[in-house]
């Protein structure tokens, strides 16, 4: 159990800077989820917390300690691979076991550590099979009891689950989840899809091409994201932006955003639009539009409302309190920020 | 169903004149081999005395020990010994050296790192054979002239090997030596207990290859040792040969050259084993 705070953390490959400046103070226990595109520097933030890449400036302290120039086998803490990195040529057991002999723990105590964490994983059967027999899941598996073995301080994930099938995916965040609270051990964890942040996280980190654009609660970041990046990206289909100016309330230059399922096509509203075509999706339907500027809006609106034919002009509305204001360097503006 | 069990005929046939032809082939490779095989198990005058016999006769035992224990200018069990040491020298040392050197340029960025590698890779295109003057020199000054290290020491840097395991290493995946790291493994311990194991198929290919390139040496032995006791079996069984108008006691030269032949194909069938195991287990 640890807290790890990142301390205006920056980070240069040569002159390119990658990574401008991210604080964030992780308390005990807390599962953090750091999510954004590819190339947003999101992994890079999170191998300088393991000590796989060194720090440019800034701190990285784990239990108020800067690891700094610490080797990753001193900061205490477990590292889990996208594609795994289970030594091929060795048996779960000793994939398992390798962190722990080199640390000189006794024999009896690996055994007894090993075969505690294969039952917690279910992997009993599978401690004599070498990485390559096993399926992606149970690869997977392994890779999390060669972290949970070592009882570290903190967990560092990076895009555990990508390369899953999806429905995989989904049975193993939730044993994630489930372990995590189990053990409580403070976890960061890097991905690209923001249902794993949503769902995964305590407090997730919203990463933009080397910025944290927001930190906060994954349905508060929903709720009130802080710039069009994070509107953006965060909820599937994404928010609708359109251009403010031809609202009087809105500010000059800037865009306003409404999620999807806020907007209602009606007889009488805002904004005129054509439908262009319309994804039922069983429990709700998106219906995508064109309105008079030209640019597209999606709507999901539920199941049970009638699908309508394309080409069928609605006019949209809102409400008022749903409207999110951006100004002209996309952040957000309006009254509910903060 | 007869369109069938034609099918099944041709393709019985087609099976049968396959491995007639694969059976002809290796009769004709295995030819010499048994005629060699056939003079060495034969009394000197029956060799001389044409038509040739086709079966084995019964010297085989006095020719093989006469072999063995005095040969020609050296006994045979000496000469096979001396190659046996020398071939195995430099496949092991050729494998430690390149191996750690593939290490080094691969895993560890430090000065020059690129110069070392293309300077290494340059010496490929220089064979033994270009730079023999030189290095006798060397050799000679260090007081290596019939001994066992200067035998092996001047072959065992291996440019193909370095190179070979550098390619080899840069396909192991990043996130494993990073795996490592987070287990706690010093480089060195990387090396051994995860880069060696991994390596295997590959070291057991190379062995191979190396060791019949150090047991089929012939032109370096051939300076660097006058003592009759420091021959190999190759260059042994050169000097033989007659010379002149000495009579060759060709019975036992065959013995020798069926001597010669055995430990590279027991090292080859040997690691075919193991080369085998390896490509199935190997894939990834």
């Amino acid at each position: 159990m640890a807290t790890v705070a990142l301390e205006n953390l920056k980070k240069s490959f040569g002159q390119n800077e990658v990574i401008h400046g991210v604080s964030v103070d992780i308390e005990e226990g807390e599962f953090i989820v750091i999510v954004g595109p590819s190339g947003c520097g999101k992994s890079t933030l999170l191998r300088m917390v393991a000590g796989l890449e060194t720090v440019t400036s800034g701190i990285v302290r784990i239990s108020g300690r800067s690891v700094n120039d610490d080797e990753p086998m001193d900061r205490d803490i477990a590292m889990v691979f996208q594609n795994y990195a289970l030594y091929p040529h060795m048996s779960v057991f000793d994939n398992m076991a390798y962190g722990l002999k080199i640390a000189k723990v006794p024999h009896i105590e690996i055994n007894e550590r090993v075969s505690n964490t294969a039952r917690l994983l279910q992997l009993e059967e599978f401690l004599k099979r070498k990485p390559r027999e096993l399926s992606g899941g149970q690869r997977q598996r392994v890779a999390m009891g060669r972290a949970i073995v070592r009882k570290p301080s903190v967990f560092l994930f990076d895009e555990p689950l990508s390369n899953l099938d999806a429905k995989l995916r989904v049975q193993m965040r939730l044993e994630i989840k489930a372990l995590q609270r189990d053990l409580g051990v403070t976890s960061l964890y890097v991905t690209h899809d923001q249902v794993e942040a949503m769902t995964l996280a305590d407090r997730m980190v919203v990463m933009n091409n080397g910025f944290a654009d927001q930190i906060g609660k994954p349905l508060d970041v929903y709720a009130n994201p802080q710039t069009v990046f994070v509107a953006g990206f965060i909820g599937s289909p994404p928010t609708n932006f359109l251009d403010a100016s031809q609202f009087a309330a809105g500010p000059a230059g800037g865009t306003i955003g409404i999620r999807p399922e806020h907007i209602r096509l009606s007889a009488k509203g805002r904004l005129e639009a054509w439908v262009t075509s319309t994804e039922p999706l069983g429990a709700d339907t998106l219906v995508h539009l064109r309105v008079a500027g030209g640019s597209l809006v999606t709507v999901r609106q539920d199941a049970s409302a009638a699908i309508p034919p394309e080409g069928t002009s609605f006019c949209l509305d809102w409400n008022e309190s749903d409207t999110l204001f951006f100004n002209a360097e996309g952040k957000r503006i309006d009254a509910a920020s903060g | 169903m007869n369109n069938g069990s034609g099918m099944v005929e041709r393709r019985g046939s087609g099976l049968w004149l396959t491995h007639l032809g694969l059976v002809v082939g290796i009769l004709f490779i295995f030819f010499p081999i048994w005629l060699a095989f056939v003079a060495s198990t034969v009394a000197h005058r029956e060799i001389v005395q044409p038509p040739m016999p086709l079966l084995p006769c019964n010297e085989f035992f006095d020719n093989y020990s006469l072999a063995l224990t005095s040969g020609i200018n050296a006994p045979v069990a000496r000469m096979l010994f001396n190659s046996g040491v020398m071939a195995i020298g430099i496949a092991v040392g050729k494998i430690l050296i390149s191996l750690l050197s593939a290490f080094a340029i691969v895993y560890f960025r430090f000065p020059g790192r690129k110069l070392f590698f293309w300077l290494i890779f340059l010496t490929l295109m220089l064979p033994v054979e270009v730079r023999i003057v030189p290095t006798f020199e060397v050799a000679a000054n260090l007081k290596m002239l019939n001994s066992y290290s200067g035998l092996i020491l001047p072959l065992v840097a291996s440019a193909t090997a370095t190179f070979l395991f550098r390619q080899f290493f840069l396909t192991v995946p990043d996130e494993l030596a990073e795996a490592a790291r987070v287990d706690g493994a010093k480089p060195m311990r990387f090396f051994v207990d995860i880069l060696l194991p991994m390596s295997r198929t590959n070291i057991a290919a190379l062995f191979v290859i190396l060791f019949i390139y150090g047991w089929n040496q012939y032109l370096w032995p051939l300076l660097i040792t006058t003592d009759p006791d420091m021959n190999t079996i190759v260059m042994g069984l050169k000097q033989m040969f007659p010379s002149g108008d000495e009579i060759a006691n060709w019975p036992v030269i065959m013995a020798t050259s069926i001597l010669a032949m055995v430990p590279p194909v027991i090292v080859v069938i040997g690691m075919q084993k193991l080369f085998i195991r390896g490509l199935i287990e190997s894939e990834k």
